[in-house]
């Protein structure tokens, strides 16, 4: 039981595969300037993840080595599709915000990554506490950069008005920055920055966690 | 001609594929440490994006596209819901083409790009600028003009980061934000330069 619960909490923290592993920044950055759209690609990451990991981890002895890599891919695009046509239907505004990185979910290294790296060696219900975890881990993040920016940048959350802002006759000047790409990066540079003055184990001396998590995705790059 | 020029500046500096829209944001972060590397999968995305855009513009737009199938009498079928699948498909076989293709015919480019070309296909750049061509609709010249410059963008992106990150090593940065967190911030300032490009239209 003490491992399933390591497999599960040791992601959100000590292991966040935003800040440590470098997986799946691209769509982190994206989709972080409103909270609505944050948890939304949180729960859709959480969606395809889970079922990735179940289905790769059950059917781990059946994929030939050789190409694995493509089988995880038609897995990983399916389940996309499916949740694309759910948001779709169901929640057409947000589909529409988060316009192409929903797709962009079948090439989000926490995905491959975690299929590769951990569902091919476990069994289905490790890596289904794995998935759950490494999507705890990002959607912690994601939501984290959300709040940010959707506070101090539209002075809101989840669309609710916080502070009122001066075009609507309130006294909050919204900080224009924080709607805008720049301050994704820099928001995330200090959430790293914070976890690893808590955690001084994490500290790099050499940049090298990226490149072992890099390589450990993509093995035939290693020569 | 302009609209081409425009579109390729927009590309290039405007939407800056790594800086505005955070595309292959993993390799862009673990393969910048030197400038040659850097430059070596700079030039690779450049090539692939170039092929693999057009290549999907004409699957997209003669087969999967609502009403697209008109030509074989199916006039009211629409496989919009394959484009994701048919996408990857396409990246991932042109990449393994393009790389049995280089290595023969051009040695020397494959030993200087031949690393980089398996990474590429699951560069969420290479995917993302296939999604932005299929929801802008481009059209065929549209889609090779995007895909080229989109490419170079992010090979100046990505050589730019590079530069920086080598001169970074002489600098004493606090030890939490070392590594990950310095580039993070570096990233965001870079990001912030390229939004002055922003006004500009042709």
């Amino acid at each position: 039981m003490a491992k399933a619960k390591d497999i599960a909490l040791d992601p959100l923290v000590n292991n966040n595969p935003i800040a440590l592993q470098v997986l799946g920044i691209c769509s982190a950055l994206a989709v972080t300037t409103k909270m609505s759209t944050a948890a939304v690609m949180s729960v859709a990451v959480l969606f395809v993840l889970l079922g990735a990991n179940m289905a790769v981890s059950a059917i781990r002895n059946l994929i030939p080595p050789s190409i694995r890599i493509i089988v995880q891919l038609t897995i990983i695009a399916s389940l996309v599709i499916i949740c694309d046509q759910i948001l779709k239907a169901f929640l057409f505004d947000i589909s529409k915000q988060l316009s192409v990185f929903v797709g962009l979910i079948i090439t989000n290294c926490i995905v491959m990554g975690r299929a590769e790296g951990f569902a091919m060696q476990n069994d289905v219900k490790d890596s289904a506490l794995d998935a759950v975890g490494n999507a705890g881990g990002y959607a912690l993040v994601l939501l984290a950069v959300g709040f940010f920016r959707e506070l101090f940048g539209s002075g809101s959350l989840f669309g609710v008005t916080i502070l009122k802002s001066v075009n609507d006759g309130g006294w909050y000047q919204p900080n224009g920055l924080m709607v805008l790409a720049p301050s994704a990066f820099l928001l995330i540079g200090v959430f790293i920055w914070v976890v690893r003055m808590k955690k001084p184990d994490q500290v790099e001396e050499d940049f090298h966690v990226g490149e072992l998590a890099h390589d450990a995705i993509h093995p035939e790059a290693v020569r | 001609m302009e609209h081409y020029l425009s579109l390729a500046t927009k590309a290039i500096f405007v939407e800056n594929m790594a800086l505005a829209f955070f595309l292959g944001m993993c390799s862009f972060l673990a393969v910048s440490k030197k400038v040659e590397t850097a430059n070596g999968l700079g030039i690779a995305v450049i090539f692939v994006l170039g092929v693999t855009t057009p290549i999907n513009q004409l699957i997209n737009s003669s087969l999967l596209k609502d009403g697209a199938l008109a030509w074989a009498g199916l006039g009211n079928v629409n496989l919009g819901f394959l484009t994701y699948l048919a996408l990857i498909g396409t990246i991932a076989a042109t990449v393994q083409v393009v790389e049995m293709a280089v290595d023969k015919f051009a040695p020397a480019l494959y030993a200087a790009l031949g690393v980089f070309l398996p990474l590429i296909a699951v560069n969420c750049a290479i995917l993302g600028g296939a999604l932005f061509m299929v929801e802008r609709d481009y059209t065929l010249t549209e889609a090779t003009v995007f895909g080229v410059g989109s490419g170079i963008g992010w090979w100046l992106a990505i050589v730019a980061l590079a530069a920086v990150r080598e001169k970074l090593k002489y600098s004493n940065v606090p030890a939490p934000l070392r590594g990950l967190g310095i580039t993070f911030i570096v990233v965001g300032l870079m990001s912030m330069g390229f939004m002055a490009f922003s006004g500009i239209q042709l």
